[in-house]
């Protein structure tokens, strides 16, 4: 048997003593628990109060009105996400109002209890919140025995290669009910974009094994001696067909020794990943350069390009994985979302760095820099 | 009234999905208005009132769907939406609209998961025109 502490905050007396009765005798169980769960409900009747209850009682859940006399339900939703309290918050709320609801879901509020409520809507609301919390419990216990879910990866993966797939099942339902006509060249430019679609799910797939390798693969027997410059240009050779459509002019500046012990493949993946973007979000006739330079302790590369260029918000996220910068300009190019987040773990297994200056519209600059001295890789 | 009396606006970032949905309802007889994002949607609901509209929760944001759904019903009040998408259980984000709570605060009439057949497609649509 575990008790949850739930801290009710809300300025009606009523609301407080009814969700004390409510839960007095209330218990949670499931075929999967290990354990009951039953409450102890604490009472804030304003949101300063409440954030001293948090501060001494440390509870699991707060049920927390919006409206409140001082400052609001929002702000102390605020104040538990920053200081990243595992709590879990509900909003009690008496108008349904979608701004609300949206900024508090987007500050960690994880369910919404409409006011006045009947008993049975509280105890449903307070049954999936204790089984949130037993997840958590369990996702955390997980973690420490070294079996890190990587639930989000895997959740946003799966949409990822889902959505080709519907869109390709789309297409044939098309021609198996032939929607278009009865020839085969009616249905052209579907098999193109089936075609298309395919591909992107194979890079995808290509990406995603990058991926794991970079994680599993032991280094040591390869790391070999490896010329930085060749390996340039063997991603420029790879970039061109797409670089002469976007009629974008590629140019390679070493200006120092651009040799480095590596594995081969590693530095493949950081040239291929970073020249091809700088030509994928490039402007038509446009320019991209690459300088390899050297001292006695590190190599530096720079990679720049005069294209579409990232916002501010969007560099924040740049290098986690599945992050595409979404707007106008990207949403015909394709990209599995993969690429950066690669080449910043292949960088940090070499101890180096990469970080990325841009200005929307003008171009981006992405440098590189690898320590010479980084003989043991993991 | 018939179905060519009807116009519909689809917003999905996926042209693929885009393509399928106009096509479909296209064939089924009604007219349509097609954008891929939200804020092409939104510029599009500030000067014109469709008949019918159908969204698709993540586009530029995780949340472009709802935000549509408050912003149509805002404006026009009557004006029925389908919010689709394919993510639902995926991101964990769970809710349907069968309960008051989900119905109080998602301004969709229905929510569809993507995938659905022509033939479905075009009974919801239906029904959430009365025809």
């Amino acid at each position: 048997m575990a008790v949850l502490k739930v801290l009710v905050i809300d300025d009606e007396p009523g609301i407080r003593s009814g969700v004390t009765r409510i839960l007095r005798d209330f218990h949670v169980t499931y075929p999967f628990m290990d354990e009951d769960y039953t409450f102890e409900v604490l009472q804030a009747p304003t949101g300063e109060d409440g954030i001293t209850m948090i501060e001494n009682d440390k509870p699991d859940i707060i049920l927390l009105d919006n409206k409140l006399p001082g400052i609001q339900g929002v702000d102390v939703l605020e104040y538990v996400r920053e200081r990243k309290y595992d709590i879990v918050v509900a909003m009690i709320t008496s108008y349904a109002s979608l701004d609300v609801a949206i900024r508090a879901t987007r500050d960690g509020a994880t369910d919404f209890i409409p006011k006045p409520f009947t008993p049975q809507e509280l105890k449903s609301s307070i049954e999936n919140i204790s089984k949130q919390l037993y997840l958590r419990k369990v996702t955390n216990k997980m973690k420490e025995e070294g079996k890190k879910i990587r639930y989000q990866f895997l959740s946003v993966l799966s949409h990822e290669l889902k959505a080709p797939l519907n869109a390709i099942e789309g297409y044939l339902r098309m021609m198996q009910e032939k929607q278009s006509g009865e020839r085969i060249d009616d249905y052209a430019p579907v098999i193109d974009r089936s075609l298309q679609r395919i591909q992107g799910m194979r890079n995808l797939i290509m990406d995603l094994l990058d991926f794991t390798k970079i994680r599993l693969e032991r280094k040591e027997e390869k790391i070999q001696e490896v010329d930085l410059e060749e390996v340039a240009r063997n991603a420029i050779v790879t970039v061109q067909p797409y670089a002469i459509q976007m009629d974008v002019n590629i140019n390679l500046d070493v200006r120092g020794d651009s040799k480095l012990m590596a594995d081969p493949e590693d530095m493949e993946i950081i040239f291929n990943n970073l020249v091809s973007n700088a030509v994928k979000y490039n402007k038509f006739g446009g320019r991209a350069e690459i300088i390899i330079d050297s001292t006695d302790t590190e190599v530096l590369l720079v990679f720049s390009d005069t294209g579409i260029g990232i916002s501010d918000a969007d560099r924040e996220n740049l290098f986690r994985e599945f992050m595409r910068v979404k707007n106008e300009r990207t949403k015909n190019i394709s990209g599995s979302g993969l690429g950066l987040s690669i080449v910043r773990k292949v960088i940090e297994l070499y101890h180096g760095t990469i970080k990325v200056d841009s200005t929307p519209e003008m171009g981006s600059v992405f440098t590189v820099h690898l320590p010479r001295k980084q003989v043991t890789i993991p | 009234m018939k179905k060519s009396d009807y116009t519909i606006l689809v917003a999905d970032d996926d042209p693929d999905y885009l393509f399928q949905t106009v096509f479909s309802l296209e064939k089924a007889g009604y007219k349509t208005v097609s954008v891929e994002s939200q804020a092409e949607a939104e510029s599009v609901i500030a000067k014109f009132r469709p008949d019918l509209a159908i969204f698709d929760l993540m586009m530029e944001s995780d949340d472009s769907g709802f935000i549509l759904c408050y912003k149509l019903k805002k404006k026009y009040p009557d004006v029925p939406v389908i919010l689709a998408t394919a993510v639902s259980r995926e991101t964990g984000m769970s809710f349907s609209l069968d309960t008051d709570k989900d119905k109080s605060w998602i301004r969709a009439d229905r929510y569809l998961e993507k995938g659905i057949r022509a033939e479905q497609l075009d009974q919801e649509v239906m029904k959430l025109l009365k025809l």
